[in-house]
């Protein structure tokens, strides 16, 4: 397939930093995986708290590079027109590298502030800002340029247009531990069980568009179904996380109601691309794109409906609150529902981007179902630590760290399918990185 | 449903939540002065706020069950280990580190600091947390 408009080629380097800094992330994970068995290991140069937050900002970081790339792709394609400034996207992709960058080797030198998360040195913080305010100014103008506004790049806007508010939030610091949490949760549980949740639905709707052929009146009403679900479950569904943080009784009703029905986005997601499957009007070339979108589906179904239901009634949740079983889930849905899709579109893309034609893709098939099973199998280590954390520690009071000594033949399984995950991520990049170099060029 | 019904019960349902959203919020505002004892904010529980992130304690330990998961809870330290036992702790990790397995880092706490930290975590062991955690070992 030949690339329908020029400025789209825009979004290749955000997906090669966006592929750099997802390697690193997981260099740092393997450390903090290797630390919970060899506490020594790299200690004190690198303790745990700068690698873990080195592994967490990094995921955070190499996201948003995805999701920026993935809209610049599709924008011309849904608006019909070029990108309004191909110039400024390279700038902000280049600022956010130097950003990110000195973000990341500045921790490595103890330059961080310290909520989980937002680790950011406030100035990394406003560069951020202005990253994001000229990517959106870049967003609009385009599509006020472009021919058509269609449901998916409203969705993407609006989406991109959360981030950018809820991430203020980050900059209110209150002495108040109370009210600090409070508002840390608009960024975080905004984030990623509101607003990004509208970036992923909505590049979700457009690979889908394009991978089966359906009719887009129906998949923009499936668009909306999905993000109206997402917001009138997940805002209110914010209640999960203020149990036990000091605000009042009441969220245990009302958090509990709402995010348990949490999942229905994520099952919705789960039916409109299967529906879209089953109707496909066309059998598209690209069969790994098609697994990575179904991928995200029924990943983020997993990690975000069913590992984030499992927990978050406040009768389970008091005793799994801040164990293991946290991890299992935030590792399993950040991967099934952001990871996934990122990949389902740096997949589609970059065959049309290098303008090659989609020939073998064993080897990226191989690395698909490595990291899926690596990473399925992580999240069990973990939710039985999680088990036996809850029960030992909370419910028999054992000592933390005496319960700890109980866990570590999950820890190693861990760490196992830790191992298992970066083999396949190295042949994954090795594939991303050699696409099209081998086969002839169409143009 | 048509695409457009579907848009607006997007729009609609959003306002209607978010609406809902906000007045939980100011209610639960509303509930710190009971639920939080501001009043006793003084300057040592800001500056162990500050000092608690100034070292990113928060990427291995966790406070009232958030945080990272590598070291025990510290929103009720307090009660498990009393102030002596919790300063002794601090002064001796601001010397060599504290811990046989899993070690924490020798920080550079000063006595203003220590200080801060400890009032911090009293702080924190008022708050009211519906009863969590379910016992002394966090
Ligand atoms: C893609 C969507 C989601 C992502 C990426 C995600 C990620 C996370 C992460 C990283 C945490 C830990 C936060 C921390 O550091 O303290 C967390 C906590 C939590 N999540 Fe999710 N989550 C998602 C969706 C959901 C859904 C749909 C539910 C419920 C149905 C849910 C329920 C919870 C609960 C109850 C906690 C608190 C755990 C505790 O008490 O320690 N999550 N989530
Ligand atoms: C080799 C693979 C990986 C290993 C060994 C690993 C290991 C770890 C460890 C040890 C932690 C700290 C948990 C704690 O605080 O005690 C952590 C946190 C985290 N990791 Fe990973 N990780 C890996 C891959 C990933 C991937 C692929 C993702 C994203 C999709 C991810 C997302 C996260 C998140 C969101 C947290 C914070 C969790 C929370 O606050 O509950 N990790 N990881
Ligand atoms: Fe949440």
């Amino acid at each position: 397939m030949k690339i329908q408009y020029d400025s789209q080629r825009v979004a290749y380097p955000f997906f090669i930093a966006a592929m750099v800094l997802f390697g690193a992330q997981i260099l740092f994970g393997l450390l903090i995986g290797v630390q919970y068995i060899w506490p020594e290991t790299l200690f004190p140069a690198i303790p745990f708290n700068i690698a873990r937050m080195i592994h967490i900002n990094l995921l955070v970081v190499w996201l948003i590079f995805g999701f920026m790339g993935s809209a610049y792709y599709l924008l011309p394609e849904e608006v019909e027109g070029e990108i309004y400034s191909v110039k400024l996207a390279y700038l902000h992709c280049v600022l956010f590298v130097i950003g990110g960058a000195t973000a990341i080797v500045g921790y490595l030198f103890r330059w961080h502030d310290g909520r989980e998360f937002l680790e950011q040195p406030t100035v990394i913080k406003v560069a951020i800002v202005i990253v994001v305010l000229m990517f959106i100014y870049n967003m609009i103008m385009t599509m006020v340029k472009g021919k058509k506004t269609t449901g998916v790049t409203v969705v993407l806007l609006i989406g991109f247009l959360g981030l950018a508010v809820f991430y203020l939030f980050a900059f209110y610091k209150p002495d108040n531990m109370v009210v600090d949490k409070y508002f840390w949760w608009w960024v975080v549980h905004l984030w990623v069980e509101g607003v990004w949740e509208l970036i992923m639905a909505a590049i979700l709707a457009f690979l889908l568009i394009k991978l089966t052929g359906v009719d887009r009146e129906v998949a923009e009403k499936w668009l909306y179904i999905i993000v109206g679900l997402t917001f009138m479950t997940g805002i209110i569904g914010t209640g999960h996380h203020y149990y036990w943080i000091g605000t009042p009784e009441f969220w245990q009703t009302w958090g509990a109601w709402f995010s348990a029905i949490e999942v229905l986005p994520f099952a919705a997601m789960v039916a409109f691309t299967f529906k879209m499957i089953s109707k496909k009007t066309r059998e598209h070339p690209n069969r790994a794109a098609i697994l990575w979108t179904v991928g995200a589906a029924v990943l983020s179904f997993l990690g975000a409906g069913v590992w984030g239901f499992m927990h978050t009634l406040p009768q389970i949740n008091y005793y799994t609150h801040g164990t293991q079983i946290t991890a299992s889930h935030g590792h399993l849905a950040f991967f099934g529902a952001y990871v996934v899709i990122c990949l389902a579109m740096i997949s589609y893309a970059t065959p049309i981007i290098r303008g090659v034609k989609v020939s073998n893709q064993k080897l990226e098939i191989f690395a698909f179902w490595t990291m899926v099973v690596s990473m399925l199998f992580m999240t069990f280590a973990l939710t039985g630590a999680g088990i036996l954390q809850s029960y030992l520690q909370r419910v028999l009071a054992y000592s933390y760290m005496e319960t700890q000594g109980y866990m570590s033949l999950f820890y190693g399984l861990r760490l196992f399918f830790g191992v298992t995950f970066m083999f396949g991520l190295a042949i994954y990049l090795y594939d991303f990185f050699t696409i099209g170099r081998k086969e002839k060029h169409l143009n | 449903m048509t695409r457009d019904s579907a848009r607006n019960i997007f729009v609609g349902g959003t306002l209607v939540v978010s609406v809902i959203f906000l007045v939980m919020t100011y209610l639960s505002h509303a509930s710190y002065p009971e639920r939080t004892h501001p009043e006793n904010l003084t300057e040592e529980v800001v500056w162990g706020k500050h000092v608690w992130e100034k070292h990113a304690c928060i990427n291995c330990h966790t406070l009232l069950g958030e945080g990272a998961y590598y070291a025990p809870e510290l929103g009720n330290v307090i009660a498990r280990r009393g102030v002596e036992g919790t300063r002794f702790i601090l002064e001796t990790s601001a010397k060599q580190g504290w811990g046989q397995t899993r070690k924490m880092p020798q920080f550079d706490l000063s006595e203003k600091d220590i200080t801060g930290l400890v009032e911090f975590f009293i702080w924190m062991g008022n708050v009211d947390t519906n009863n969590w955690p379910p016992n002394i070992e966090g």
